[in-house]
């Protein structure tokens, strides 16, 4: 990758002041995507770095989550779990969830976070919030295969429904980017974002069918219900795998339609910020 | 095609300052703006002066035209708060200009500070990779280049450990082992040689020279006169975020040296408040002044200059000597040093305006901040004044004997002395 000291071969770049909404250096991204690689990479690394038990975290936490939830709502409230057992309906459920939860708070103090990079070198910006969402997947990796063993304990075989999951986990990435996008931008102005967002996902998680089957809404809600990109994922992801219900219908669909209006809005307001970010932050 | 590395255009930068200076906005404060802002305009005529929306703002930068040619390697002088730093952060598009346009012809890489995204956590040989990323390399590259970078930093045995464990020069030179080895056809350097040990920023400044040899273009940002005279050809000096002059290195320096805060190199006081309720003496001005007669703080290490106390003894004194202690901005003496000291003068004054100069002679000082206070009295009688931090002044490298070899040399003084050196 060399240059040489040749004009004609030399990159030019251009400088200006940008006026209003624009749409990020996307393949600005592309051009840095080594510097993606590396940041997840220290995210990864980084993460569980002076703990003695390390990666186990990852299964412990939706683990005993799971647990608590099936004594409470499972044994104590006798939730309606739709015929599966209780505990792996929540897991299901939890799995996409935890991955979401966790890359929304991770996406939202990510420029903030990393603040001594914004103010001293140059990289697209949109690749800090994309390293927070794309770190989380080990995590969910790691805890899936902690689903697979209870799907063994329950006898449970996957059907091509499962084939879904790539876009259903894809959903859930896009999503917490897309929210995450304006938070993370947000922040860098107004530091409540901070408190706001674990406020946010507390609420996020009584609105998304985790504990209790979708099918307790009244039916009246279930439009605005559907505008919560996670119904539409954690229902599919409990459908694909545990072969139940419904996945594509239309509340799914009105799903991914908010997830690509959070998506575009998210970019073009991270667009918009993102030049003042060296001088506010 | 142009050889044109670098091009500006009426360049200018605002940045707000006040309240929301450094902090950022809470919510609140924006929800309450934006439900009273319709209603300010009912107001208009008590709250003139905060609606011109360039109050509260400062230019860091204003009007920039320039132009470096490929290959070029060019120094960047001015005060702290000139716009140094602001420019090279437009140029490496940290930041956005408000105004103007800018046009660069190759790879930059921007080197603000050392070591930016080191992680403690990780180690010497993982924050390698993890800062060569960020600074714009690609891996391939940084793996080629590994060796030397592990050898410059000297830290070879260590590079497994986890850098918080490291000492404060290791974590710096390894830092810095990284930053050298960027091969950008741009380098922007803002003012990152201040660190580290002096061997160390010799082992740079001479890593430097290397780069500048190679045919890069590079941008350097210093307080160090000395490093920017021996590295730059050509420098820009900016004050108030506008363009003074730019020329050959020399002779902006010089100039730079001899205009810069004229004011700044005295110090007055309104009458009698220097030592006030005494009645013998009292402290008009203190001042610094050049080899050429100018009052100057910035002063060159090869030039003698003097130091000058105007007072008026309004008693005739049987005994009284004027002078002054000079110390460091550490706080740390120099000398004190009085008019009394000279054989010719007694110590009896009578009344009148007197003026008290100290010629300093060239090469005593270390290049470095110094602090004058003014000391007057009557030994062992009285004191009649001692005005502690009176003036400030700064010694300039300026290429002092030797200079070529060190960054700077340790010790408060850096006296040329007389050496003999024969084979016996």
């Amino acid at each position: 990758m060399e240059q040489l000291l040749d004009t004609d071969e030399m990159p030019v770049t251009f400088i200006k002041p940008t006026r209003g909404w624009v749409l990020p250096q996307i393949n600005d991204v592309w051009a840095y995507r080594e510097l993606l690689y590396f940041l997840v990479w220290r995210n990864l690394k980084v993460r569980y770095k002076q703990t003695v038990l390390g990666v186990l975290w990852a299964i412990i936490q939706p683990f005993f989550l799971m647990v608590i939830f099936s004594i409470f709502f499972g044994k104590l409230a006798k939730m309606p779990s739709e015929s599966i057992p209780y505990p792996i309906f929540a897991y299901a459920a939890l799995l996409p969830w935890s991955y979401f939860a966790q890359s929304l708070s991770a996406c939202s103090n990510s420029i903030v976070g990393n603040s001594n990079l914004v103010m001293k070198v140059y990289f697209p910006r949109l690749i800090i919030p994309i390293s927070s969402v794309l770190s989380g997947l080990v995590d969910f990796a790691i805890s899936f295969s902690i689903l697979l063993a209870m799907m063994l304990y329950y006898q449970i075989i996957p059907t091509v429904t499962a084939l879904l999951l790539p876009l259903l986990i894809l959903m859930a990435m896009a999503t917490s980017l897309g929210a995450g996008l304006w938070l993370s931008a947000l922040n860098v102005q107004y530091r409540d974002i901070r408190y706001a967002t674990s406020f946010l996902i507390q609420f996020w998680f009584f609105a998304t069918p985790v504990v209790y089957p979708s099918s307790l809404v009244p039916g009246i809600w279930r439009f605005f219900y559907g505008l919560n990109p996670m119904v539409g994922v954690v229902e599919g992801f409990r459908g694909a795998l545990l072969n139940k219900g419904q996945i594509v219908g239309p509340m799914f669909m009105v799903s991914i339609i908010v997830i690509v209006f959070l998506l575009i809005t998210g970019t073009f307001y991270f667009g918009r910020m993102e030049k003042g970010f060296a001088d506010i932050i | 095609m142009s050889d044109i590395a670098i091009r500006t255009e009426n360049l200018g930068k605002v940045y707000r300052i006040g309240e929301n200076r450094g902090g950022y906005k809470t919510l609140r404060e924006t929800i309450g703006n934006t439900f009273s802002a319709p209603f300010r305009h009912l107001s208009r005529n008590s709250q003139d002066s905060n609606l011109n929306p360039q109050s509260g703002c400062i230019w860091a930068l204003k009007d920039i035209s320039l132009g470096v040619k490929h290959g070029e390697v060019v120094g960047i002088i001015g005060r702290n708060g000139a716009g140094k730093t602001t420019l090279l952060k437009i140029l490496s598009r940290i930041t956005e200009p408000t105004e103007g346009w800018a046009e660069i012809r190759g790879r930059v890489g921007s080197l603000l500070e050392v070591g930016t995204g080191f992680h403690p956590e990780l180690t010497g040989r993982e924050n390698i990779y993890l800062n060569g990323t960020i600074l714009g390399m690609r891996k391939a590259e940084i793996h080629r280049k590994f060796g030397e970078i592990v050898a410059f930093a000297e830290i070879d045995k260590f590079i497994d450990t986890p850098v918080k464990r490291y000492s404060s020069g290791m974590y710096v030179r390894l830092a810095f082992a990284v930053a050298a080895h960027l091969e950008p056809e741009i380098l922007l350097v803002d003012e990152v040689l201040a660190v580290g040990d002096v061997a160390f920023q010799k082992k740079c400044l001479g890593k430097m020279g290397d780069v500048a040899s190679e045919g890069r273009t590079v941008l350097f940002v210093s307080h160090n006169m000395g490093a920017v005279n021996r590295l730059c050809e050509r420098t820009f000096w900016l004050d108030h975020g506008q363009l003074i002059t730019n020329g050959p290195t020399g002779e902006v320096i010089s100039k730079y040296l001899t205009s810069e805060s004229a004011i700044a190199g005295q110090k007055h006081w309104p009458k009698g408040m220097a030592n006030p309720g005494v009645e013998e003496l009292r402290i008009f001005s203190v001042r610094v002044l050049n080899n050429q007669g100018e009052t100057t703080s910035h002063l060159s290490i090869t030039q003698p200059f003097r130091i000058e106390i105007h007072c008026r003894i309004i008693k005739p004194l049987p005994c009284c000597r004027i002078g002054f202690l000079l110390s460091t901005v550490e706080g740390i003496p120099v000398f004190e040093a009085y008019d009394a000291d000279d054989e010719r003068y007694t110590m009896r004054r009578e009344s009148g305006n007197y003026v008290a100069r100290c010629e300093l002679p060239p090469q005593l000082l270390n290049p470095g901040r110094y602090v004058v206070s003014v000391n007057a009295g009557m030994p062992h009688i009285k004191n009649l004044a001692f005005l502690e931090g009176a003036l400030a002044f700064t010694i300039e490298d300026t290429g002092a004997v030797g200079s070529h070899m060190d960054s700077k040399r340790l010790g408060v003084i850096r006296p040329k002395l007389k050496w003999e050196c024969e084979e016996v």
